[in-house]
């Protein structure tokens, strides 16, 4: 018995370009119950799903699709959350198409599965119906772990040894939970109240959070290690690095990490009303193609600038951003100046940033990430009015904890040194696990390794 | 939540303020700061630490009234709370037996100072302090200097106490006073610190600024406080906020200062706190 399949995915109902550009509310809007239904019954339920694979925390995506597919909502959140502490933000932010849907059969002809979109669509459908289910949680266990960073990773780590018994502790820099997923990621992609409602969620399972504590000033890690069995360090990749061109330090010149914290933490696009001041900049350049790069550019198209443009030294093909995030952004009209490279940033007198001036490139030999080297074309150099340039270049691990923790072995890149498969660092009793380990990756990536993580800790604990 | 313990003007326009932060007092130490926000709308600040009792689990900052989020700081009474109160941050000011210390304060630095004084004193110094102000009704906590300080000299715009004129005048002021510091800590506003760093670069003493960017979180996320030192960039906030004064890009960190001077104005003309802006 045979069933024709849809070749394509049943698409996601988003706000119009024109429209969205003037408000931050969320972009796409997600799956109605019958496209839900629809769109899993694409899924042939593989008898060997390579998507489970494709998955850093292993969903069991086929499982959870035929729920879907059946129309048994709750039946498929309650399989989702078995292996997935944040569906809702997951479904919205996960780079699938690298990942479970990167592997979809489906994907081979056709598109696969939106394997994504209905993550999405059930635990919004759960937030939706009000009833917020908790797991079992296993007789509590008389030892206690801390958890530094409210981030993905950390999350993944409390709630999964929250499930199993631990007492833990969860301690946040800033003044709210949730690390990049609060400061860095735009209300219009992922709804901060859709933040608030995970992290919730992680208290109600007993975790404790204790924000303004700054691991590594307020207390050190050996501080917290004589209350504490272990810790795990999910601190992120917190400290921007910026072009080293000349002018970087003119007025106008940003990290994306302090544009996206003005705008998303502190809510400076609703200035004066929150009191953390944003620029309305006329003429944006955000460099950078990742993600981030692509978070800014549309964030400062919001706060209403004429021209807003992506400045990327390699093409199209080598961005690293996900393809829904460039489609988004072209859609909305952020230029992208592919093949530049800024050299030099201009300013006036009193500081401020005018004019910048770029270099074009062309792809050579692949490099050590396997992408097109961009060389520069001798004699391209052309000036460009901006009033803000926005650097989204990358981040290095937060350096506080490793300065203030003597005998944890640190990288070349400032980033702590963790065993792969269980986050285990130099130090007995502290594991570390998300973006402090690997440097600037994705959410899922991190959570996998917070699962890890917790796995590792559990297992030590009850030895 | 944060309780307020004091809020009090010192002298016109420079206030202290006193929290209940248990967390803080543990491990704070000289040159540290502290980040707050007045209220959920407001913007997190950094105030440098001025004194705190381990005891009574309280830190205390002295700020200077500039904007609308320092008008609602204020505006604070005692057994208010506020949303935000983080640190201690920053690497605390180096203390160690130098021999002679001059320290420097103005402004809200006359209070940060005072724990650098304290500590230095401590550790064996013989500690000159010098307190500067437009005028003699601007000075605060001269009898705290007294205890830990061998002299407390002052210099005044208006010569209403101690020596008439600015700290331009500190190489004269340290001959008649016959004193050779092996290192000059200054803190107080920027220009105060970079005149300062200016003289004291012709008479070969190392000298020692606490810095005052605008930060958002202080942890080395955001990057908006940097400078540029002996021609590197450094955040104030993870890298400092103490720099050698003598390396520090003076003339780009006064312009990155004024970055939000309008919008820190405006709210302050539309909350009706000010009316007389």
């Amino acid at each position: 018995m045979s069933k024709s399949i849809d070749p394509k995915k049943r698409p996601m109902p988003k706000q119009e370009p024109f429209e969205r550009i003037k408000n931050f509310e969320e972009v796409a809007l997600g799956y109605t119950p019958e496209l839900a239904r629809e769109e899993a019954s694409r899924c042939l339920s593989c008898k060997k799903p390579l998507c489970i694979d494709g998955c850093p925390v292993g969903i069991d995506i086929p499982r959870f699709i035929q729920y879907v597919a059946d129309g048994d909502f709750s039946g498929g959140i309650r399989k989702l959350k078995e292996k997935n502490a944040l569906p809702a933000v997951c479904g919205r932010v996960c780079p699938q198409e690298d990942q479970c849907e990167k592997v979809c059969i489906l994907g081979k002809k056709n598109e696969p599965v939106a394997i994504g979109r209905l993550e999405r669509f059930l635990a919004d459908w759960e937030a939706a119906s009000g009833a917020i289910e908790k797991p079992d949680i296993a007789p509590p266990k008389k030892k206690r772990v801390a958890v530094v960073g409210s981030g993905p990773a950390g999350i993944t780590v409390a709630s999964d040894l929250a499930l199993l018994g631990y007492e833990v502790a969860m301690f946040e820099a800033l003044h709210e939970a949730g690390g990049v997923l609060t400061y860095g990621i735009p209300e219009f992609r992922l709804p901060k109240a859709i933040v608030k409602r995970e992290v919730e969620y992680v208290r109600s399972l007993g975790v404790k959070l204790y924000l303004d504590f700054i691991v590594g000033k307020t207390r050190t890690v050996d501080n917290l290690l004589e209350e504490f069995d272990a810790i795990f360090i999910g601190a992120g990749a917190g400290l921007p690095w910026f072009m080293e061109i000349p002018g970087e330090n003119l007025n106008g010149v940003y990290s994306a990490n302090e544009y996206l914290t003005r705008c998303n933490l502190m809510k400076g696009f609703r200035f004066p009303a929150y009191n953390t001041p944003l620029k309305r900049a006329s003429h944006v350049a955000v460099f950078g193609g990742g993600n981030v790069a692509m978070d800014s550019a549309r964030t400062a198209l919001r706060l209403g600038a004429d021209e807003v443009h992506i400045v990327y030294r390699r093409s199209r093909s080598e961005m690293p951003a996900r393809i829904e995030e460039i489609e988004n952004a072209e859609e909305e009209g952020v230029i992208f100046d592919y093949l530049t490279l800024p050299i030099r940033l201009i300013g006036d007198e009193q500081g401020w940033l005018t004019e910048m001036e770029c270099l074009r490139m062309e792809l050579g030999e692949p490099d050590e990430s396997g992408r097109r080297r961009p060389v520069p074309i001798k004699g391209s150099e052309f000036r460009m009015k901006v009033d803000a340039a926005v650097c989204a270049i990358g981040n290095s691990p937060n350096p506080l904890i490793p300065m203030t923790t003597p005998g944890l072995d640190i990288g070349k890149k400032g980033n702590i040194e963790a065993d792969e498969a269980t986050g285990k660092t130099s130090r007995e009793g502290i594991w570390a696990g998300g973006d402090v380990v690997t440097g600037a990756a994705t959410v899922i990536s991190a959570m996998g390794a917070g699962r890890k993580a917790a796995k590792s800790i559990h297992e030590t604990l009850c030895k | 939540m944060y309780r307020i313990i004091e809020r009090r003007m010192m002298v016109p326009n420079l206030h202290e303020l006193t929290v209940h932060a248990p967390e803080v007092v543990k491990l704070v130490r000289p040159g540290n700061f502290v980040i707050l926000r007045p209220d959920e709308a407001g913007e997190r600040m950094p105030l440098s630490v001025a004194d705190w009792d381990p005891e009574g689990e309280t830190v205390t900052s002295i700020f200077l009234q500039v904007g609308a989020s320092t008008a609602k700081l204020a505006r604070l009474k005692p057994g208010d709370m506020i949303p935000t109160y983080a640190g201690p941050l920053g690497k605390e000011t180096e203390i160690a037996n130098f021999g002679t210390v001059l320290c420097i304060g103005g402004c809200y630095g006359i209070g940060s100072i005072y724990p650098i004084a304290r500590a230095l004193h401590e550790a064996g110094n013989t500690v000159y302090t010098l307190l500067e102000a437009r005028s003699q009704y601007l000075l605060y906590w001269r009898e705290k200097f007294a205890k830990v300080s061998a002299r407390v000299m002052e210099v005044t715009r208006d010569g209403s106490a101690g020596y008439k004129g600015h700290l331009t005048r500190l190489p004269e002021i340290l001959t008649l006073e016959k004193i050779k510091p092996d290192r000059i800590i200054v803190n107080g506003c920027t220009f105060q610190m970079m005149k300062t760093s200016e003289v004291t670069r012709g008479l070969g003493i190392k000298t020692i600024v606490n810095m005052n960017p605008i930060m958002i979180d202080g942890t080395g996320m955001c990057g908006v406080c940097r400078l540029t030192v002996a021609g590197k960039t450094k955040f104030a906030c993870v890298d400092g906020p103490d720099f050698d004064g003598h390396e520090v890009d003076w003339e780009e960190f006064l312009k990155r200062r004024e970055t939000y001077n309008p919008e820190e104005v405006h709210p302050l003309r539309k909350s009706g706190c000010a009316s007389h802006f």
